[in-house]
């Protein structure tokens, strides 16, 4: 057996360069191919990232988070991307240790930059809100975190409480079945359908 | 907030569904691998059987012609150094082929080197950002590829383990090509395609476009520190979507224990993981074929009990991992409670007003995702480590150090909770050999496990399998925290750091692949020694596993006496898990002492 080691290796060549060319085409090749005919033919939608179109232009994802920043616009999770948060081009999380100081301090920034924009707001402030998503792109928050944001954006867009409720609940999806994940409200969607509500009521 | 019932119900909602239905489909699955690995589905001979005898009778291969363990061992690492060659030059190359449409440069040496030991090791520990450095070729022809391959590796080198326990007197212990091929083409290829169409129902992307951009709703500012130093204020109203091939690579992924993400977020990217059921499903396939393999070991030892029992004992460790993570991430961190944020879990049953508008899942959010929240992010940080996956939908860097410490311990139990496919069945049970080793000393007599007595031979390279690893974890943690290169990478301060780096070497020595991302390891000296850590902790394992295999193959059965210890009840079961839990306390508790435990001390001081 040990002398013959040698030939066993020159004997396996064959069929281990062979195999591999073989599974490679079909794994690496045929494979990816296939689920994308399947996927452009029956779910171009979902295969191409649930693109939001507005006329002809892409305004986004509704799967990607947008940065916001403004008064009148629901704000998302923060993001750690570089070089400007929100760049779907780099995901990234913040990747701080629990006890990181800058973790705190950020935490800290995030809740000033809440209170500083909507200064009679007493509601607790959402954990969600404040602190930075795993892959920098999140596009949801927690109901409670629209919730925490409702007064500012009717003050700045001259709305009614229940009007801006009312789209967060449009926006807004529970547990999927009932069970997984948990309740959560698309920023980007929302932020549209203010938009749209703005227009018609100038 | 922990009182709170609500969450309670759900954490065991959500963690039992899991729970019960990889139950449900663990027996099914283990009769298919059983099947097609013996030829004898009537489908796979259908459908797949003329495309296999091609493949023999192209490359020469008789099927029914059986190899020694030398012989299987050669073949294998023949085809492995292969993929690691032609990894590292599809990357190296990348620039000059097709399917580049970024036009991403070629990667670096120390890079491509990583990777391709990384992805053929089974390991998909990411040293590179996806997005950033990939052509959609390199993703396609090399890493897709290689989740396939090191995972047939894997399934086939169990399977060979198994025989040995199965037969007696025997010299050979299967044709590792055809376990290889079957695997590929029967297993991981029809389950990885299904899954791949979910996923895109479910919204993960598919399609070879170059990156889209699209103008935001608003302008984002920002500064960047220009050439000559200064903060300069720019302004962006574009985002740049990455996209590509990513659902099918996405299944295999899961499918073969092998996490290497499309993007460098991972799983928590909403285009890899874009739904609490997308996440259910890729939890799922992690453990779908690790536990299948349970039964499949019991069909093939003939006494399906055994199989139970390995997989009770798995599953027994699993739900106490679990619920110490969800805890700790539930009670979150103090420190962001100082800061000013509400941490408390609120639910329907909490609030008064019917409108849910007060629902947040509370705990310690930071690099969580929203749609995940604490139970499903904690219940896959468990998964992914009891596994040799790797894949996270969390940033475990930022988990509560209790949090972060269960992940880290999995994998340095050696993965062996249901495990990467393959490799966890197979290490499984050189802990079994050790118990019943263990055993047979407690009360003097010959050890035997599945009617083989356990000898001198089989002990050493027992010895050396539950040893390599442990070794490779502690001696290159305390390297890489010797020497300035090592330590330059960290990127939190205090005990956070030291472990950054343990968890870098536990993940790679037992090649897993997930993170304390903050580390940065893409230099030539991270790229160098977790390289070797990957290579040594799957082919040195291996290689000891098929001796084990011939060893035992060889062996006469010995018929079941008095003194035989039964391998099929709550005693061994019992024996086995603290075999498992033993080692791994033993060997790491005074490295985790100086890292997460310590910083968990620090942290409940802050409160």
């Amino acid at each position: 057996m040990e002398n013959s080691l040698k030939n066993i290796t020159l004997q396996s060549l064959r069929p281990a360069l062979g195999l591999f060319v073989i599974l490679s085409i079909i794994t690496g090749i045929v494979y990816p191919l296939l689920t994308t005919a399947l996927g452009q033919s029956f779910m171009p939608a979902q295969a191409n990232g649930s693109l939001i179109t507005q006329g002809d232009k892409v305004i986004g994802s509704s799967l990607i988070g947008q940065n916001f920043t403004e008064a009148k616009y629901f704000w998302g999770r923060p993001s750690a991307t570089g070089p400007y948060p929100n760049n779907a081009a780099a995901s990234s999380g913040s990747n701080q240790g629990p006890l990181n100081p800058a973790l705190a301090e950020a935490v800290k920034n995030r809740v000033a930059a809440l209170k500083a924009a909507d200064s009679d707001n007493t509601l607790p402030i959402p954990i969600d809100l404040v602190t930075a998503s795993a892959s920098g792109l999140d596009p949801e928050i927690s109901p409670a975190a629209a919730n925490y944001q409702v007064s500012r954006v009717v003050k700045a867009r001259e709305l009614t409480v229940e009007t801006v409720q009312k789209l967060i609940a449009e926006n807004t999806k529970g547990r999927q079945w009932g069970v997984f994940g948990e309740p959560r409200v698309n920023v980007l969607q929302l932020n549209i359908a203010l938009d749209k509500l703005t227009v018609i009521q100038p | 907030m922990l009182s709170n019932a609500g969450f309670f119900s759900n954490a065991i909602v959500q963690v039992g569904l899991y729970l019960t239905v990889l139950l449900l489909i663990t027996k099914p699955m283990g009769i298919w691998i059983y099947k097609v690995m013996h030829g004898e589905s009537a489908i796979a001979n259908k459908v797949g059987g003329p495309i296999e005898r091609l493949i023999y009778r192209g490359l020469g291969v008789k099927p029914e012609q059986e190899m020694h363990w030398k012989h299987y061992a050669v073949a294998l690492m023949l085809f492995n150094i292969i993929g690691i060659a032609f990894v590292y030059l599809l990357q190296r190359l990348q620039f000059s082929l097709p399917l580049n449409p970024q036009q991403f440069a070629n990667v670096s040496v120390d890079s491509a080197f990583n990777t391709a030991v990384s992805f053929v090791t089974n390991t998909n520990w990411q040293g590179y950002a996806g997005e950033s450095t990939m052509s959609y070729l390199t993703q396609m022809l090399a890493l897709t590829v290689q989740n396939f391959l090191s995972a047939a590796t894997g399934l086939a080198v169990v399977i060979a383990l198994i025989r040995g326990f199965a037969r007696h007197s025997a010299k050979t212990i299967g044709n590792f090509w055809v376990d290889i091929t079957r695997s590929t083409l029967y297993i991981l290829l029809p389950l990885s395609f299904i899954l791949a169409i979910f996923l895109m129902g479910q919204g993960v992307i598919q399609n070879f476009d170059a990156y889209k951009q699209v103008t935001t709703l608003q302008p984002t500012s920002y500064s960047i520190t220009d050439a000559a130093g200064e903060l300069a204020t720019q302004t962006t109203s574009t985002q740049t979507l990455a996209m590509g091939p990513v659902a099918s690579q996405e299944a295999i992924k899961m499918l073969g224990t092998n996490g290497g993400g499309f993007f460098n977020a991972n799983s928590a990217h909403p285009f890899e993981n874009p739904t609490p059921l997308s996440n259910l499903l890729q939890m799922l396939a992690i453990f779908l074929i690790p536990a299948g393999l349970c039964f499949t070991f019991g069909l093939m030892v003939g006494d399906k009990r055994q199989g139970w029992a390995v997989f009770s004992a798995m599953a027994m460790v699993f739900v106490v991992m679990v619920g110490v993570v969800v805890w700790a991430e539930q009670a979150g961190n103090p420190a962001l409670a100082n800061s000013g944020a509400n941490q408390s879990f609120i639910d329907q049953s909490s609030i008064a007003s019917p409108s849910g508008m007060e629902l947040q899942s509370g705990g310690n959010m930071e690099g969580k995702e929203t749609r995940f929240g604490i139970v499903a992010s904690s219940l896959f940080a468990t998964v992914t480590t009891a596994a040799s996956c790797g894949a996270v939908n969390a940033m475990h860097d930022s988990f509560t150090p209790i949090g972060g410490m269960v992940p880290m311990w999995l994998m340095q139990l050696g993965e062996v909770i249901f495990g990467g496919v393959g490799s966890g069945l197979y290490t499984m049970l050189i802990y079994a050999v050790l118990a019943v080793f263990i055993a047979g000393l407690m009360i003097g007599r010959t050890p035997e496990y599945l009617g083989k007595k356990i000898e001198i031979f089989d002990m050493k390279m027992t010895a050396i399998i539950i040893l390599a690893t442990p070794l490779l974890v502690l001696i290159g943690t305390a390297v890489a925290v010797s020497v300035a290169s090592g330590t330059v990478g960290i990127a939190n301060p205090g005990a956070h750091g030291f472990s950054e780096i343990l968890y870098a070497l536990s993940s790679t020595a037992n090649n897993n692949g997930s993170a304390f991302a903050g580390l940065s390891a893409n230099t030539p000296f991270y790229n160098t020694l977790l390289a070797i850590a990957m290579f040594v902790g799957r082919f040195g394992i291996i290689l000891a596993v098929l001796a084990i295999a011939g060893s035992m193959a060889a062996k006469k059965r010995i018929p079941v006496s008095l003194g035989t210890m039964p391998t099929h009840g709550p005693l061994f079961v019992t024996l086995l898990i603290g075999a498992v839990i033993l080692v791994g306390a033993l060997t790491y508790i005074p490295a985790l002492a100086l890292g997460p435990i310590v910083e968990q001390l620090l942290m409940t001081a802050v409160n």
